[in-house]
């Protein structure tokens, strides 16, 4: 897909792109309809029906392919600093251009740990400087994320995080999870948890069920999230703040979830493809990509993630884009780390939700837009006249074979190697420049 | 005959057929342990790897013997000895093994999987000499040839496997073999060790050492590793024997003609008192012996089930 400019103009005053005939989906807006979305500027200038386009504007024909806001990841591990073997800020902004996703958020587990606000002004400066699509980093929540000591908040809101997590590590401490959810408030922060007791999941490889106890690996129990989960919501309900639950993987979970929001507590909660799209049958023959934490889990808690999805339990589909080095993946599974790539494969996975009728099209592009922009506070995942123009477009037909060679991702570690996928990113555009082109 | 594949690595995908043949070939090869001279040139001039990164008496012995009766070449590495301590990757080790000429690495590897990722990239045979919690297959094969011998089938046995179910590779490949041919599995233990998802597979799950030895066959007891007691599966060894270790009272309620097993090491008077282990029931050191035929008909079937001339 090409822009194609009807005039070259020196001097021209302004920038113009007229975006023609897709199927617009704008949540936010409550939009689903055959429009012409024009962008000046870098922002959203109209969405009408037929706009006249200026002589000088350059126009991409979207006539049969769905235009929409560009996704916003909540749970992206960039790597850097630190772990730049395995991925850089440089790779991980093109593999979320390449996925439709236009803000990722980046999670603090690098070395060092982004506990301070020189490590949130780096990350946000090689992000200026060579990222493609926006970066927000997510601050520790507490110092080293070692679940001891608050981190400065206050400096790492300021500095530009909009969000807090210890991820990959749960905060053991009910009394420092408390104070967190206190704490935080004073500058509006999710604190975002990553569920897991501790004990119950001591060397634990997969999801403990048929599979763990056939293969002989040590399980990790649902109840080992779960038990987090409770004690996170009883703790959002003592302190009023704002709960966000990463990667919600338990039927359990998802039953927590929907009974608190009921009564009216504040959390919000996100879920990841692998989680609605594999079982943990994906790792019989000891698969280290099928490998993640929270583990894969069993049919019925796909079902439930799916159902969370579609009646509103869950807020966001994130990726939890973990990217790890072929070698790390190439150890014995229970030495091997957790984790795999999703920015590349989530919107394939996502709108095989939508084939299946689980979800209409316009709710699964809530759930990857304005539902988790909101969340954060970012006046993004919306074609708001006047918004910046981040713009993803989606050929909702496209057939297509994942080849992990093609990643632009660093790293290759990805459970589905040679699935065959329906829906493909055309083009992904940041404040109206196009970042990223198929083919 | 030989069998279809290129290592050994669970009995769970093996077929019933592979099954038989490996058994019947450790028959012939028991005859070769009666003779005065018991080696045969079957595998000159191959080399076999023992690599070994748990430590292991039984199994490392067994397959050297096993290997040099054969006539091949075999070397020993176990964990102290090997380049693991300076941070090489267990596939760099397995591949510069493959590199020296070896035509069967024997790998036994506290990580359930290990055998099978080798076995993926690499062009000799591997066989599983016991990984995790996974499979011990060598030990099944052994414990079925052992129950064959003695009982002349396996079809309408009554197996009970007693002990710590949950940790055990022995018992899950005993598991898959036994159902396989047509016994039945009764498995027992305390709760926190005898996985109930089991049931799921075949197998009777009893928390009562009396239900599950009632009317058995065989019993087979499994080894308790001591330090479990730490990790909250169950309170004292005391109680531990007292619930679920095999005494000559409990056997009673066996078959007359029972057969008592336990693949070793033996944690005398906790899972297995003295008398029973020693006892006429006892076939323990049977296994052992068997164990030299299995592991040299593996040997044999995995490096084409041809000698020496035969090899172009």
């Amino acid at each position: 897909m090409k822009a194609t400019n009807n005039t070259e103009r020196a001097g021209r005053s302004s920038d113009i792109l007229v975006i023609r005939g897709g199927r617009v989906i704008d949540p936010a807006n409550g939009l689903d309809g055959v429009r012409d979305l024009v962008i000046a500027d870098g922002r959203i200038a109209s969405c009408t029906p037929s706009a006249t386009v200026p002589r000088d504007a350059r126009t991409i024909d979207a006539t049969g392919l769905v235009v929409c806001p560009g996704f916003v990841d909540l749970h992206t591990h960039v790597r850097e600093p630190g772990y730049e073997y395995k991925e850089t800020v440089a790779s991980a902004t093109r593999a979320a251009a390449a996925g439709g996703f236009t803000t990722i958020c980046a999670m603090p587990n690098t070395n060092p740990i982004n506990d301070t606000r020189a490590v949130t002004e780096l990350v946000i400066e090689v992000a200026a400087r060579e990222g493609v699509v926006n970066v927000r980093p997510i601050g520790a929540i507490t110092k080293g994320s070692r679940g001891e000591e608050l981190a400065e908040m206050g400096d790492l809101a300021e500095a530009g995080c909009v969000a807090v997590s210890d991820d990959g590590r749960p905060v053991t401490n009910s009394l420092v999870m408390r104070r967190a959810l206190e704490y935080a408030q004073a500058f509006d922060l999710p604190v975002i948890d990553h569920c897991e007791d501790l004990a119950l999941s001591a060397e634990g490889v997969m999801h403990e069920g048929k599979i763990s106890t056939m293969l002989g690996l040590h399980g990790i129990p649902a109840a080992a999230e779960e038990v987090m989960v409770a004690r996170d919501l009883v703790l959002c309900e003592l302190t009023g703040g704002r709960l966000h639950l990463a990667h919600m993987s338990s039927a359990g979970s998802i039953r927590m979830i929907r009974e608190a929001k009921a009564r009216g507590v504040r959390v919000t909660a996100e879920a990841c493809p692998h989680h609605f799209s594999l079982t943990d049958e994906a790792v019989i023959g000891f698969a280290t990509n099928a490998k993640m934490n929270p583990p894969l889990r069993t049919r019925a808690d796909v079902e439930a993630v799916i159902e969370g999805l579609a009646d509103g339990t869950i807020d966001a589909i994130a990726t939890d884009h973990a990217p790890h080095a072929a070698e790390e993946k190439s150890w014995p599974i229970d030495q091997a780390p957790c984790g795999i790539v999703g920015l590349e494969t989530a919107l394939p996975l996502a709108l095989a939700l939508v084939t299946a009728g689980r979800l209409s099209l316009p709710q699964l592009i809530r759930l990857l837009t304005i539902q988790p922009a909101a969340l954060i506070k970012i006046d993004r995942g919306s074609l708001s006249v006047g918004a910046v123009a981040d713009v993803t477009i989606i050929d909702p037909a496209k057939q297509w074979v994942v080849e992990p060679a093609e990643f632009r991702s660093k790293s290759r570690n990805t459970p589905f190697a040679g699935w065959k996928m329906t829906g493909r990113v055309v083009s992904t555009l940041v404040a109206g420049k196009v970042v990223y082109a198929d083919q | 005959m030989n069998l279809k594949r290129k290592d050994l690595l669970g009995i769970r995908e093996m077929e019933i057929d592979e099954i038989n043949l490996i058994l019947s070939t450790a028959d012939s090869f028991k005859e070769v342990a009666g003779r005065e001279i018991k080696k045969v040139p079957t595998l000159r001039g191959r080399t076999v790897v023992n690599l070994f990164f748990e430590p292991s008496t039984r199994t490392r012995a067994s397959f050297e013997l096993a290997a040099k009766r054969l006539s091949a070449d075999v070397i020993n590495i176990s964990t102290s000895a090997s380049s693991v301590v300076k941070g090489e990757t267990l596939l760099d080790t397995a591949k510069n093994l493959e590199a020296m000429g070896a035509d069967v690495i024997v790998i036994r590897h506290s990580s359930s999987g290990a055998p099978t990722l080798l076995a993926r990239a690499l062009r000799c045979s591997v066989i599983n000499a016991g990984d995790g919690a996974h499979e011990h297959p060598t030990q099944a094969l052994v414990d079925l040839s052992t129950i064959l011998e003695r009982k002349g089938r396996l079809s309408g046995l009554t197996v009970a496997i007693v002990g710590d179910v949950l940790h055990s590779r022995v018992a899950r490949s005993n598991l898959w073999g036994l159902t396989k041919l047509g016994a039945r599995v009764r498995l027992a233990g305390p709760p926190t060790m005898v996985p109930r998802e089991l049931a799921a597979f075949g197998a009777e799950v009893t928390w009562s050492l009396d239900e599950a030895v009632d009317g058995a066959d065989v019993v087979m007891a499994l080894r308790l590793q001591l330090e479990r007691q730490g990790r909250a599966y169950f309170p004292t060894l005391r109680e531990y024997s007292r619930l679920w270790g095999l005494t000559r009272e409990r056997l009673q309620r066996a078959k007359p003609d029972v057969l008592v097993m336990h693949p070793g090491p033996v944690n005398r008077g906790v899972e297995i008192a003295p008398e029973i282990a020693d006892g006429l029931s006892s076939v323990i050191l049977n296994q052992v012996t068997n164990g030299l035929a299995v592991r040299m008909a593996v040997l044999y079937l995995l490096s084409g089930g041809k000698s020496e001339s035969g090899r172009g």
